[in-house]
């Protein structure tokens, strides 16, 4: 029963992260995702400070405030004439550096570290439960579950807006599409799936499972749609081959789950190209028989 | 106060801070902060692997592991830019996170392993340099000389390269060499730092004081010189810090401090935004008086 809990909180970060990741990919924004896993920190930390529990409630709110405060930051600094990445790299360490200096002074003492919070403890998962409508499940199943709808709805209400502003924004804006309001909305997104998923996976790893399974499924797709489909699959898929891989050594489930995330993509960016290759010498084969 | 303990230290991270403000530079000019950040973070298998096969915890052989898959990072963002559609950004994120991953899942077997628990590898994460000893030093001056003076050596090279490659490929310049060796220095800087300020801040150091400098001016030179100023500002004013106060690690701090620096900077520098405004209002005025 506890690796059935371990395994299905794997599948719905895998899930939940390669849904945020696909518009992450497409408008080129992985960096800041990167940045805002490492911000989500102070805002956690900063919750802490101010309520003095740990409520996953507080801490979802936290971490928005810090991801929407860190869109906003880059977009300052890059908006008066910084380059944008040093913009990102400025803003998320000086905020990831606050968290750190912040945990060390104000709860060195509870269960708060950085270094579960960094690198997440999955197999933790199954000891946390809330009991809420009479159903009892592990808080990080709660938590994801509660994020996976809020992804699924941004996502239902707001596709066509998220694609025009994705590809043709300054069309977007021309016709009156809300491209900030997105913009901002979409960053308060990945900050609630990196909280969710910090839990199992780390601040830091929650980023490959982000990336990855995107980046992935962009080599193969034809269709955003398709996109979505396949980068959720190669999240799950990476959880679970991760998970298990990792039992099997003992080694850090957090990490093994990322290191696949590399894998998978290796191998289809080799499979692809092979495919890619043996096409091409199918057609120039052909043609010479056609010329002949 | 001043124990001569500290004082080695704190010549150490100003030595590093003014390393990684002139490898910074370069690496910010050629738009390739988030690379550094990527390699910074690459180095920690290299450090966990090197451990695991050697069994050691000489800093050298750790080193050398570090900037084996430092440098071996970014030569895979090249390659994923290059041979797949994805962009540089999602290359640096996947690449990043991926090495730091599979950083993380050798972290373990060594802490599992007997030599483990001394062997205090985690340190690489937040950096210890506070507790450095002579050795350590040693090394950190040895490698932060050689940057900074081989960033001196090859400054005309790497301006014309970073500002006009086409012209510095016409005028017969090894672009691709030149290129490499900025690649290798700027992982030696990241290599040299892991020991005082970890793995996960060390990009900090690389990235805040060049973009600090760059708002206080636009020649390549000065900005060169203020960038190391900072660095090494920060490297001895949060040493200092850290030092005063026990229980906050040298790291985080030195960090902090240059951020402090960027945000000051930010404001009141020729183009930072008070004289920004200020320059708004007069002609706000000018207006109003034509």
């Amino acid at each position: 029963m506890i690796e059935f809990w371990v395994v299905l909180t794997g599948i719905l970060v895998g899930i939940t992260c390669g849904i945020a990741g696909v518009f992450l990919i497409l408008r080129r924004m992985s960096m800041i995702a990167d940045a805002i896993s490492h911000t989500v920190l102070f805002g956690i930390v900063m919750a802490y400070i101010i309520t003095q529990t740990l409520n996953g409630f507080w801490m979802l709110i936290g971490a928005a405030t810090a991801g929407i405060l860190t869109a906003y930051l880059v977009q300052l600094l890059h908006s008066s004439g910084i380059q944008e990445d040093a913009a990102i790299g400025v803003v998320f360490t000086s905020l990831f550096v606050a968290g750190v200096l912040l945990i060390t002074l104000f709860a060195g003492n509870v269960h708060l570290d950085v270094e579960h919070v960094l690198m997440g403890e999955i197999a933790f998962v199954p000891w946390d439960r809330w009991t809420f409508l009479s159903i009892t499940l592990p808080k990080a199943v709660w938590m994801l579950l509660l994020v996976l709808l809020i992804n699924i709805g941004f996502l239902l209400l707001f596709f066509k807006e998220m694609k025009l502003t994705t590809f043709d924004p300054v069309y977007a804006a021309s016709i009156g599409v809300p491209v900030l309001f997105l913009h901002y909305g979409f960053m308060t997104s990945i900050s609630f799936t990196t909280v969710a998923a910090f839990d199992s996976v780390g601040a830091i790893l929650v980023v490959a499972m982000l990336i990855g399974p995107a980046a992935t499924s962009y080599l193969i797709s034809k269709s955003i749609k398709q996109m979505f489909l396949y980068s959720m699959a190669f999240g799950a898929a990476a959880a679970v081959i991760g998970y298990y891989l990792a039992k099997f050594w003992d080694t850090s489930i957090a990490g093994m789950m990322a290191t696949i995330v590399g894998v998978l993509f290796v191998m289809t960016l080799i499979s692809q190209k092979i495919i890619d290759q043996r096409r091409k010498a199918l057609v120039s084969k052909l043609e010479v028989k056609r010329i002949i | 106060m001043l124990s001569g303990n500290l004082l080695w230290v704190l010549s150490g991270t100003m030595l590093l801070g003014i390393a990684a403000g002139i490898t910074g530079t370069f690496s910010f000019l050629q738009k390739q902060s988030l690379v550094g950040d990527a390699a910074a973070h690459a180095a920690l298998p290299g450090i966990a692997l090197a451990f695991l096969l050697t069994g050691q915890k000489e800093l050298p052989i750790l080193m050398l592991g570090a900037g084996i898959t430092s440098a071996l990072s970014v030569y895979c963002i090249q390659w994923i830019v290059s041979f797949s559609k994805l962009k540089a950004d999602a290359a640096i994120g996947l690449v990043l996170t991926v090495f730091f991953g599979i950083g993380v899942v050798f972290l373990t077997v060594v802490n599992r392993s007997p030599l483990g628990n001394q062997s205090g590898l985690n340190n690489f994460i937040f950096g210890k340099a506070a507790t450095m000893t002579k050795a350590d030093l040693m090394w950190l001056f040895i490698s932060a000389t050689i940057i900074i003076v081989v960033s001196l050596l090859l400054y005309k090279e790497w301006k014309l390269l970073i500002f006009d490659q086409v012209y510095a490929k016409g005028i017969g310049l090894p672009i691709e060499a030149l290129k490499a060796t900025l690649t290798v220095l700027i992982v030696m800087t990241i290599v040299t730092g892991i020991q005082a300020v970890g793995v996960i801040l060390m990009s900090a150091l690389l990235i805040i004081p060049a973009a600090s400098a760059k708002l206080w001016t636009k020649k390549l030179s000065s900005m060169l010189v203020l960038s190391a100023i900072i660095g090494g500002i920060s490297g001895i004013t949060g040493t200092f810090i850290s030092a005063m106060r026990t229980g906050l690690s040298t790291g985080p701090i030195i960090v902090l401090v240059a951020a402090a620096i960027f945000f000051i900077s930010y404001f009141i520098s020729p183009s930072g935004q008070i004289s920004k405004y200020r320059r708004k209002m007069q002609f706000r005025k000018q207006g109003e008086l034509g």
